[in-house]
């Protein structure tokens, strides 16, 4: 039977993995469609998944009574769809929803969280791998807090 | 032997560069809340300018603003500046009617190297009204396409807005020959475009990092992080050229208002490579 382990392989995220270990992330792994509008997860719910998006575009979106829902970032194609599953509570902290017609791997946050208990070296990867990303966006939200393109030189 | 002022002031003014001309507005268009394009005719035998050079505007009665050239560099007849309301000098042009007349001096300073750039890739990354000195780069390279390689626009503002040139932007992103992305810093649901600072666009476009040319134009600090995001990419470091901005007056690296380090940004830039002023971009002291 075709796994998604060839893909899994190949994605940036996961590239130069031990190979016990992409099978490991691989039985936790399901493709997934979401149409544009859907929301694919909401503030708040239970975080027991993660996404790496094939194509499409998710947007991350925050309610804020009287101005509506803003969004607060876009992930397309080869980005990474949430880390609240790694961290505790395990809670979604905004929404998800698809901008267009989008094609991830779902990845099963808990049966992944089990398996870097019992596991710690693809814990630390995983963690390692999840770091960067949570890094470049913490770069990319500061950024943005300076307002940089309303201040002069 | 006796001195006049007048000889005095001939001898250390270059006095021609200092005298503003007439030109008369012939188009005004309304860009953004705080943004606003004005269309000048020159008064005789056109006006030639280079991609990334900028001319002395002068309101009469109120003062003098360095304005970057943001029109077609082939198209002698018209000379084309975007300019954001923000002092009393700017606040004053935006009032300003088909007919009317600003004082003109220029064009100054160094430009894009966008006939230099000929045979490789290109990467424009422009935030906010830093998009203004790049169009007539981007009009430069359409005009001839043929003779480069892949070409990239990348474009962050703050709002949907905010964006500059929007119509002309959807042509672009509808060329084949031309990958055009854009992002917001923030927006409401009904957007559909990207969310984010113009860096994180840096390593979703498509170009070949190692022959690749990049023009950088917006704030200092993104500029500063879009150039650490081309250096990630694998852009040589030499490749990459950005546009300085400090309070020009002269124009011609007399005054010494602009000096920034050891060069003076009106006579030696606006346009530097990314190399001659990576030590300045970082100095806390200038």
């Amino acid at each position: 039977m075709e796994t998604l382990e060839p893909l899994l392989s190949e994605h940036p995220f996961l590239k130069g993995l031990d190979p016990k270990h992409l099978q490991l992330i691989t039985g936790c792994a399901s493709n997934v469609r979401f149409d544009a509008g859907q929301i694919i997860f909401r503030e708040g719910e239970e975080a027991d998944q993660f996404y790496i998006i094939r194509n499409g575009k998710v947007t991350l979106q925050i309610y804020t009574p009287g101005r509506g829902s803003i969004i607060i970032d876009a992930l397309t194609e080869g980005d990474i769809l949430g880390w609240s599953w790694l961290i505790p509570p395990y809670q979604w902290r905004f929404d998800a929803v698809a901008g267009e017609l989008t094609r991830a791997i779902a990845l099963d946050g808990k049966c992944l969280r089990n398996k870097c208990e019992s596991d710690h070296d693809l814990g630390y990867e995983l963690l390692k791998r999840f770091a960067s990303i949570v890094d470049s966006r913490l770069e990319s939200t500061r950024l943005r807090l300076l307002d940089m393109y309303d201040s002069n030189p | 032997m006796t001195v006049t002022l007048e000889k005095l002031t001939k001898d250390i003014v270059p006095s021609q560069e200092m005298i503003p001309e007439y030109f008369r507005i012939i188009r005004t268009q309304k860009n953004t809340h705080d943004t606003f394009t004005i269309e000048l005719e020159p008064p005789k035998n056109g006006f030639s300018f280079a991609p990334g050079q900028f001319n002395m505007l002068y309101m009469f009665g109120v003062g003098e603003v360095p304005i970057s050239i943001s029109g077609d560099p082939s198209d002698r007849n018209t000379l084309t500046h975007t300019i954001r309301a923000v002092g009393s000098v700017t606040r004053a042009m935006q009032k300003l009617k088909k007919g009317d007349f600003v004082g003109v001096r220029g064009p100054f300073g160094t430009h894009w190297p966008a006939e230099e750039s000929k045979g490789n890739d290109i990467v424009i990354v422009a935030g906010g009204i830093g998009l203004a000195p790049l169009r007539p780069s981007i009009y430069h390279i359409l005009s001839n396409r043929e003779k480069y390689g892949k070409v990239v626009l990348l474009y962050g503002t703050r709002m949907p807005k905010d964006i500059l040139y929007r119509k002309e932007l959807e042509q672009w992103r509808a060329r084949f020959d031309l990958e055009v992305l854009a992002t917001v810093d923030r927006a409401a649901s009904d957007w559909k475009g990207n969310v984010g600072v113009v860096t994180t666009l840096i390593p979703r476009s498509h170009f070949d990092p190692p022959n690749t040319v990049a023009m950088v134009c917006g704030p200092e600090i993104m500029m500063r992080f879009s150039v650490q995001d081309l250096l990630k990419r694998g852009v040589p470091v030499e490749n990459i050229y950005v546009s300085m901005e400090r309070n020009m007056k002269c124009g011609i690296g007399f005054c010494g208002h602009c000096q920034c380090g050891p060069t003076f940004i009106c006579k030696d830039g606006p346009v530097y490579p990314y190399n001659a002023v990576k030590d300045i971009f970082i100095k806390r002291e200038i």
